[in-house]
């Protein structure tokens, strides 16, 4: 052992003990009971209609990049629960907590929260909501759309596409874990320095966030490596680089940013580990370390990380906007020159998120210059945006009401994050809440481009269209919500309240604080209206049945298949001739048009190795967290083997025969719910050597 | 619009695209691994930063300088070694062109042996060390001293584990399209990690002595 453990330590469980499971403490009985019924509710309907089967062969194991989307979706709205749960949590503990005479019950004095639990509900809420909500969500829209924009039958690696979704998952069940057995890290979700080093923080929670991240980052270089390489390798004919949807183009620059970024904060994290495993001196107070290291590390990835999250939410905004304005998006030119300035220009701003340290005012000069460049892309593609609705026929269908919404969202964050570029504003907000709206106003806008983005393409994937009436509830609630809990907020800000305060002084600030929690209310409204949302809509699908192009009017390529999807998107690769493919083939009235024939399809087939993988990559992380090297080692090891024993087992795939395939375009179709790629008979034999 | 435009105009555009979808999953795969060398490199990267950093009067703390444990010239062997071993690769993917597997394996086998010599002298020279109690938990200078060159050394390790893959999996299934595409993208890897231990000598050994 290379450094001192508090508390006990045995070669079998690592750090582990009875004590390490918080079962006394009410909130996580109510935590592990609402997890348990929420698993119960999954799991259940699964076993009564003896579905294992199937959710095993066609989902677990599967490869198709339509399904591991859809995974991805589902996972990162888990974990978005999770995460508007600690917000919930959140505000009303700062609620409760005003003032010297606040009361306090359970074990706080002040409010329901103790400071050593309230700081790990913060660094959950952060920690979950940008690296496994938001990213995973926006991940699998990526995953779902992109090869259908450039009519391919699935990504350049379809297994390595499910590894990614695995590695991703096995972070958030870290997390998930934490909240039941041990803690997670006090230290927020951007792990404060040296707060985070063994010495401070000298339980596992540290470790959980770190390997969380750590694992779940991994998959996520995995996925932009095989997301470049299809959008570079699989386009369809005619599919130029002029004639790329927008979608397409600005997923391939946040891969272009993450392939790059995340590495990055592979070693920030690494060189924590390493401090807090091996106890080196990166970034200890003495001894040679450096604190500001591991700050401008993580920000070297952290800044580039919230345009990763925000060029794809632009994307959106560039398919839902035109389709709902029944005009060409304005101005494509320059808004592909401007995604990939704002992804060029992410790379050097990263020194304001902590203009503070003190670099001097020629450092902080070039920062602030930088980033209010931003501004200017970012400026052009609003104007885009305003010039495309300008004069067109728009249809306020909810992704269209969440889009405008978004701008709106986007003009106030955006316009707070040029004041807090100028250095001199930004020590005077510097750590208060003001920070905290402007973000949550730019990470909101992500947020609601994604329910935008979820209704609009949910008919493609599933073949029915999501109920309009609940879905506009669910939008005006969760609306509400935001505008109250942050134009509060922006005050309070301004007011002097700092950000993560566990217990607030100043009793004046209670009225604002009573509004941000009448928004959180609206919020759980929101999520009650979700649930009906979805309710509604799979209760109804049969008289909600969708066409090829559901909404009419839409314009690119993924419009052009069956609604739902067959899994092997199109039955024949459509030739690419303008900008809009469908929109030009609904100009010449060809649109309807279908192949006159059929041939073979080669598509891969599903395997465990994913799974597999994902399994022992948990082994790995659980056990590097509690220091059960017997555990953790075995994980890596097996993972190593199964890499190497499933590169001596050769799987080309297997093949669709073009009879097959006229069956299948014949009869309605299925999709991804229905569709069995169990392969028929016919497919077996004819095996591709 | 009317739904069933039933017959298309004369000139007919050509709407689908039938045969072969023309991708080489030879080149898809290639074109992937530079892309996850690229990540590699960023990896790398972060570490010369962190060495950057580190590598200041105050990151020595107590413990020694560069000028105090690196050898120059007890690196310039390793430098010779690994390069030694690229060369030997390279003539395994020449003996490749031929279709030659004894050869492929011969210059594998060699690159193999010069890996491993390399792994040898570098972990002689980190027992040396350790011996006069410099180790990484001694200072920040130290700690990033180990942790770049370890690195590298781990995905030497990597490298090693992999041509002994390639080994049993050359004679097994013969030079067929898999097989051929590992060694070329292995190629890539291994060039790629003697191009890093390059930068290593000129960063830490040189610039350190001088």
């Amino acid at each position: 052992m290379f450094v001192h453990l508090q508390g006990p330590w045995s070669p079998l469980f690592g750090r582990l003990t009875l004590d390490s499971i918080p079962y006394g403490n009410p909130i996580i009985q109510f935590a592990f009971a609402v997890t348990v019924l929420g698993g119960l509710a999954a799991v259940g309907p699964m076993l009564y209609y003896r579905k294992t089967g199937y959710i095993f062969r066609e989902w677990l194991t599967t490869v198709d990049h339509k399904k591991i989307g859809v995974m991805y979706i589902i996972f990162g709205l888990v974990m978005m629960f999770r995460g508007f749960f600690d917000g919930f949590m959140i505000r009303t503990q700062q609620v409760m907590a005003d003032g010297p005479n606040s009361p306090g019950i359970l074990e706080a004095q002040h409010g329901y929260l103790p400071p050593s639990h309230f700081d790990q509900i913060y660094s959950s809420h952060g920690t979950l909501m940008i690296l496994f909500a938001v990213t995973p969500i926006l991940t699998g829209l990526g995953n779902i759309i992109v090869p259908l924009q450039i009519g391919a039958r699935d990504m350049a690696f379809p297994t390595m596409n499910a590894i990614s979704l695995y590695l991703t998952i096995v972070g958030g069940m870290l997390i998930m874990a934490s909240l039941f057995i041990g803690d997670f890290s006090q230290a927020g979700w951007v792990g404060l320095i040296p707060l985070t080093e063994l010495d401070f923080s000298p339980s596992a929670g540290v470790d959980y966030w770190m390997w969380a991240i750590q694992i779940s980052s991994i998959g996520t270089t995995l996925n932009a490596i095989n997301i470049i390489t299809t959008i570079i390798g699989m386009r369809a004919p005619g599919m130029r680089w002029d004639r790329l949807p927008i979608f397409t183009w600005t997923t391939l620059s946040t891969s272009i940013i993450g392939l790059t970024a995340f590495p990055i904060l592979g070693v920030a994290l690494a060189l924590l580990g390493a401090d807090r495993y091996l106890g080196t001196h990166f970034y200890t107070a003495g001894l040679g370390g450096n604190l500001m290291l591991y700050t401008d590390l993580f920000w070297i990835w952290g800044h580039p990380e919230v345009y990763f999250l925000v060029l794809p939410a632009f994307g959106i905004l560039s398919e839902v906007i035109p389709t709902f304005s029944e005009k060409p998006l304005f101005g494509y030119i320059t808004m592909v020159a401007a995604t990939f300035a704002i992804a060029g220009i992410s790379w050097a701003v990263w020194l304001h998120h902590f203009f503070t340290m003190g670099a001097g005012p020629w450092v902080n000069s070039f920062f602030s210059v930088a980033t209010m460049l931003v501004g200017i892309p970012t400026g052009v593609k609003v104007f885009n945006w305003i010039l495309t609705m300008y004069r067109g026929r728009i249809t306020y269908t909810t992704p269209m009401l969440w889009s405008v919404s978004a701008l709106i969202l986007l003009l106030v964050g955006g316009l707070t994050g040029v004041m807090l570029a100028n250095p001199a504003i930004n020590y005077t907000v510097h750590n208060s809440v003001f920070v905290v709206a402007h973000f949550h106003c730019m990470v909101l806008l992500i947020a609601f481009t994604i329910f935008a983005a979820i209704i609009y393409w949910f008919p493609k994937i599933f073949g029915f269209m999501l109920d309009e009436k609940s879905g506009l509830r669910f939008f005006q609630t969760f609306t509400i919500g935001t505008t109250l809990t942050f134009t509060a907020m922006f005050a309070l800000g301004f007011m002097g309240e700092t950000r993560r305060l566990d217990y607030l002084f100043n009793p004046q600030w209670q009225p604002l604080l009573i509004v941000e929690e009448i928004g959180i209310a609206f919020y759980c409204l929101s999520v009650f209206y979700f649930a009906k949302l979805f309710y509604m809509s799979i209760r109804d699908r049969a008289l909600n049945k969708a066409g090829p192009d559901p909404w009419g009017t839409a314009r690119t390529l993924e419009w052009l298949t069956h609604s739902p999807v067959p899994f092997y998107n199109f039955a024949v690769t459509p030739r690419v001739h303008q900008l809009d493919e469908l929109a030009w083939r609904k100009s010449q009235g060809i649109d309807h048009e279908m192949p006159d024939h059929y041939e073979d399809i080669h598509m891969p087939r599903n395997t465990i190795v994913p799974l597999a993988i994902g399994v022992f990559a948990f082994a790995f992380g659980f056990g590097m967290v509690w220091r059960i090297w017997w555990m953790a080692g075995f994980g890596l090891l097996a993972i190593i083997a199964t890499v190497i024993f499933r590169s001596f087992t050769p799987d080309h795939g297997y093949i669709i025969t073009a009879e097959d395939i006229a069956r299948m375009e014949g009869r309605p179709p299925s999709g991804i719910v229905n569709d069995t790629h169990a392969p028929l008979p016919a497919m077996e034999e004819k095996v591709t050597p | 619009m009317d739904a069933h435009a039933a017959s298309p105009p004369d000139n007919a555009p050509d709407l689908w695209h039938y045969g072969h979808d023309g991708n080489d999953p030879m080149a898809m795969k290639t074109l992937g691994f530079w892309l996850y060398m690229i990540s590699d490199a960023l990896i790398f990267g972060g570490i010369f930063a962190a060495y950057g950093v580190l590598d200041q009067p105050m990151g020595f703390y107590t413990g020694p300088t560069a000028a105090q444990i690196v050898h120059p010239g007890a690196a310039f062997l390793q430098t010779i070694t690994i390069l030694s071993s690229v060369l030997a690769y390279s003539l395994a993917t020449v003996a490749m062109k031929t279709g030659n597997k004894n050869g492929v394996m011969l210059g594998i086998a060699a690159s193999i042996l010069l890996a491993l010599m390399f792994l040898g002298l570098e972990l002689n020279d980190f027992a040396t060390l350790f011996a006069q109690h410099a180790t990484p938990q001694t200072s920040g200078f130290l700690s990033v001293f180990f942790l770049l060159i370890a690195t590298h050394g781990l995905h030497m390790i990597f490298g090693v584990l992999w041509m002994l893959v390639m080994l049993i999996q050359v004679p097994r299934f013969g030079l067929n399209t898999d097989v051929v595409t590992r060694l070329l993208n292995l190629r890539l890897f291994w060039q790629f990690q003697a191009s890093v231990w390059v930068c290593v000598y000129i960063f830490v050994y040189l610039r350190g002595a001088s």
